[in-house]
């Protein structure tokens, strides 16, 4: 594990020095809360040219599939208002080129993976887990069930919980590290899939992923996507996660979460954290900066600072406890704290 | 040669006929910038419901001079995005991520070139045009568009070429007709090679008449993309490696400028069978 994260970086609030943004996920501890987002990243190597990934708490890379993948047709992208839609389909050089160039990459430098894996059946799954395990770098497995299965006729993972249980219980046999399952919000009740893949052995849960959406061109009308629907990213998914989390967190708080959808900046994550994730992926804001990560964190730090906290791990689900139980002591005003609408 | 992110400040915008052109103060992203390079623009500010960059071709770059370096680009309104940049005054702000993708290649010997662009797709083309020059080469000129009001550098052109011809559909200026109409004659006066930047369709033409002359040619293509550096897989396009494989490749680091044997056009839009990692079919 790296202890770069502690360094400041330059242009830092001084008063965040005083917080400890160490975060521990399932037994392993990072640098600090704050991940890139499977998909939005790469393995890391494009985004080393704007700033060092290892000052995150890790990369979790694109979902990789155990064969080479081209993906969908395009056009596979739309922006719509606060988000865009997405349809690559997962295109990938394959689990073999993905250990031999970009794992080694991330672990040279020290960064922390979370490898995330994808299948078209459970065995496809296990197969990957098999692969992966015992690779230097890989710190936890984040398991994108947000795939269709092909034994099933194309419904997906996630939407189903015993199909996703299935997938789960083989990866985590597999699996000498942390299993974290990526959930969907496209579900009635994602705290029923919560608990089934926590029953069938995920360590951890990360949530959401994207939602499904349609896009129609005004000059052709006709879907802009090739692929018809696409999954939506961005702030405009922001309220939507918050509320997986709040849900899933009310249910089973002892259950850690990596929480992502539409942060783009540290008052964002701050609302994850005390919504009950305790670390935070950025997606789609590094499209609009690349520095998004690193900004998010150094602002997540000032905002910690700000409210009189000393530690990122005290705010995890701080907002499902009573008001007056929320500030600590001695602290400034909650002057910019968003008003809650605590509904229990 | 890496890209930087810069917080720079609109210098000038200008009507190009039915374009804008804007000048940025954007000190960093000139140093290494080549012709065919382009930058990603932000839209909005910070909390902007526009969550992604708008990718433009460089027509310039300067990496001194009074202002400290600065970058020169064309675009047409086209959507709210580009409509947002079009209101920009001196002074505004504007965040500017760049130089991005791979630049055209330059011949080493003094050859004869002749490039083709396609409406503001002649952006990258003068920059080009000059450098060719410099290095001795002889540059001959087709531009194209629509109209006359979406030509663009034609003058600028003029001046830095041998021969020169101008299509529009309308006829407005220059022949009636498709660049591809006039481009066999400018290769005929003897062009060892071709670059070309414009739709998609036009690249196709251009592609076909130099294979047809048996001169390579360089395309420099415009592909939807999200992140702009590699990181979104959007922006991918049929490409044939020279191993013979045909990958899903990236636009934005591999390209935005290929060879342009090496482009399926054919398959563009789609992801053709024999692709690696293609779907498998089974009936
Ligand atoms: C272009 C793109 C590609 C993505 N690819 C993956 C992927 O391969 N695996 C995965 O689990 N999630 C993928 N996601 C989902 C993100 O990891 C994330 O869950 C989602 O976008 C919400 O976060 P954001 O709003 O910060 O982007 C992708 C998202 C985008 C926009
Ligand atoms: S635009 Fe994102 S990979 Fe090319």
């Amino acid at each position: 594990m790296t202890d770069v994260a502690l360094v400041a970086a330059p242009g830092h609030d001084d008063a965040a020095l005083g917080v400890d943004p160490t975060t521990v996920l399932a037994g392993v501890a990072y640098a600090n809360p704050v991940f890139t987002a499977s998909g939005c990243a790469a393995a890391g190597q494009e985004l080393a040219q704007f700033f060092d990934p290892s000052l995150l708490g890790g990369v979790v890379t694109k979902s990789i599939m155990l064969k080479p993948r081209s993906g969908r047709a395009t056009p596979r992208m739309a922006e719509t208002p606060s988000g865009m839609l997405n349809s690559i389909g997962l295109q990938g050089p394959g689990i073999d080129a993905f250990l031999e160039r970009d794992l080694p990459w991330l672990a040279e430098r020290g960064i922390p993976a979370v490898v995330s894996i994808a299948g078209e059946t459970a065995e496809d799954y296990v197969k990957l887990a098999t692969k992966v395990r015992g690779r230097k770098g890989l710190t936890m497995l984040e398991v994108n069930i947000s795939c269709p299965n092909v034994e099933s006729r194309g419904q997906v993972f996630a939407c189903d919980p015993a199909a996703a249980a299935a997938v789960i219980a083989g990866v985590r046999r597999a699996s000498s590290v942390p299993v974290f399952a990526k959930l969907s919000p496209d579900v009635t009740s994602i705290v029923d899939v919560a608990q089934a893949v926590v029953e069938a052995g995920a360590h951890g849960l990360s949530m959401i992923n994207t939602t499904l959406g349609v896009d129609i061109n005004t000059d052709t009308l006709r879907p802009t996507l090739a692929n018809v629907t696409g999954g939506l990213s961005g702030p405009a998914v922001r309220p939507i996660a918050l509320r997986c989390i709040w849900q899933v967190h009310a249910a089973m708080p002892e259950v850690p979460i990596l929480g992502m959808g539409g942060i783009r900046s540290g008052l964002d994550a701050l609302q994850f954290l005390a919504a009950g994730a305790s670390a935070v992926s950025v997606g789609t804001a590094v499209f609009g900066d690349p520095h998004a990560p690193l900004r998010v964190l150094e602002e997540l730090r000032s905002a910690l600072a700000h409210r009189g906290f000393s530690s990122a791990a005290e705010v995890v689900g701080i907002a499902h406890r009573p008001v007056d139980a929320r500030v600590p002591e001695g602290a400034d005003p909650p002057g910019d704290l968003p008003a809650e609408t605590l509904e229990t | 040669m890496s890209p930087v992110q810069v917080q720079g400040e609109v210098l000038s915008i200008r009507r190009v006929g039915d374009y804008h052109a804007m000048t940025v103060v954007a000190p960093g992203i000139a140093d290494g910038a080549r012709p065919g390079h382009f930058i990603a623009v932000g839209i909005g500010g910070p909390d902007s419901a526009m969550v992604l960059r708008r990718a433009f071709a460089l027509v310039e770059a300067q990496d001194r001079g009074v202002y400290g370096g600065t970058v020169e680009f064309v675009f047409a309104v086209r959507g709210r995005g580009t409509a947002w940049l079009a209101e920009r005054r001196p002074h505004d702000p504007l965040d500017v991520v760049g130089p991005l993708g791979r630049p055209f290649q330059l011949p080493k010997n003094p050859v004869h070139a002749v490039v083709v662009g396609g409406g503001y797709g002649a952006a990258p083309l003068l920059a080009l045009a000059e450098q060719l020059r410099s290095r001795g080469c002889r540059v001959d000129a087709v531009l194209g568009a629509s109209t006359g009001e979406r030509l663009f550098g034609a003058l600028e052109a003029k001046r830095m070429t041998t021969a020169m011809a101008i299509t529009t559909d309308d006829g407005s200026v220059g022949e009636q007709g498709r660049v591809t109409d006039v481009l066999p004659e400018m290769i005929e006066r003897g062009a060892d090679l071709v670059y070309a930047c414009g739709p998609m369709p036009m690249l196709q033409a251009v592609a076909e008449l130099a294979a047809a002359y048996g001169i390579p040619a360089q395309v420099a293509v415009e592909e939807t993309m999200a992140c702009g550096i590699g990181v979104c897989m959007t922006c991918v396009l049929p490409v044939r490696g020279t191993d013979g494989v045909t990958r899903m490749v990236r636009s934005c680091v591999e390209g935005p400028v290929f060879h342009a044997d090496q482009v399926r056009f054919d398959a563009i839009g789609t992801v053709p069978a024999d692709a690696l990692g293609a779907p498998v079919v089974t009936a």
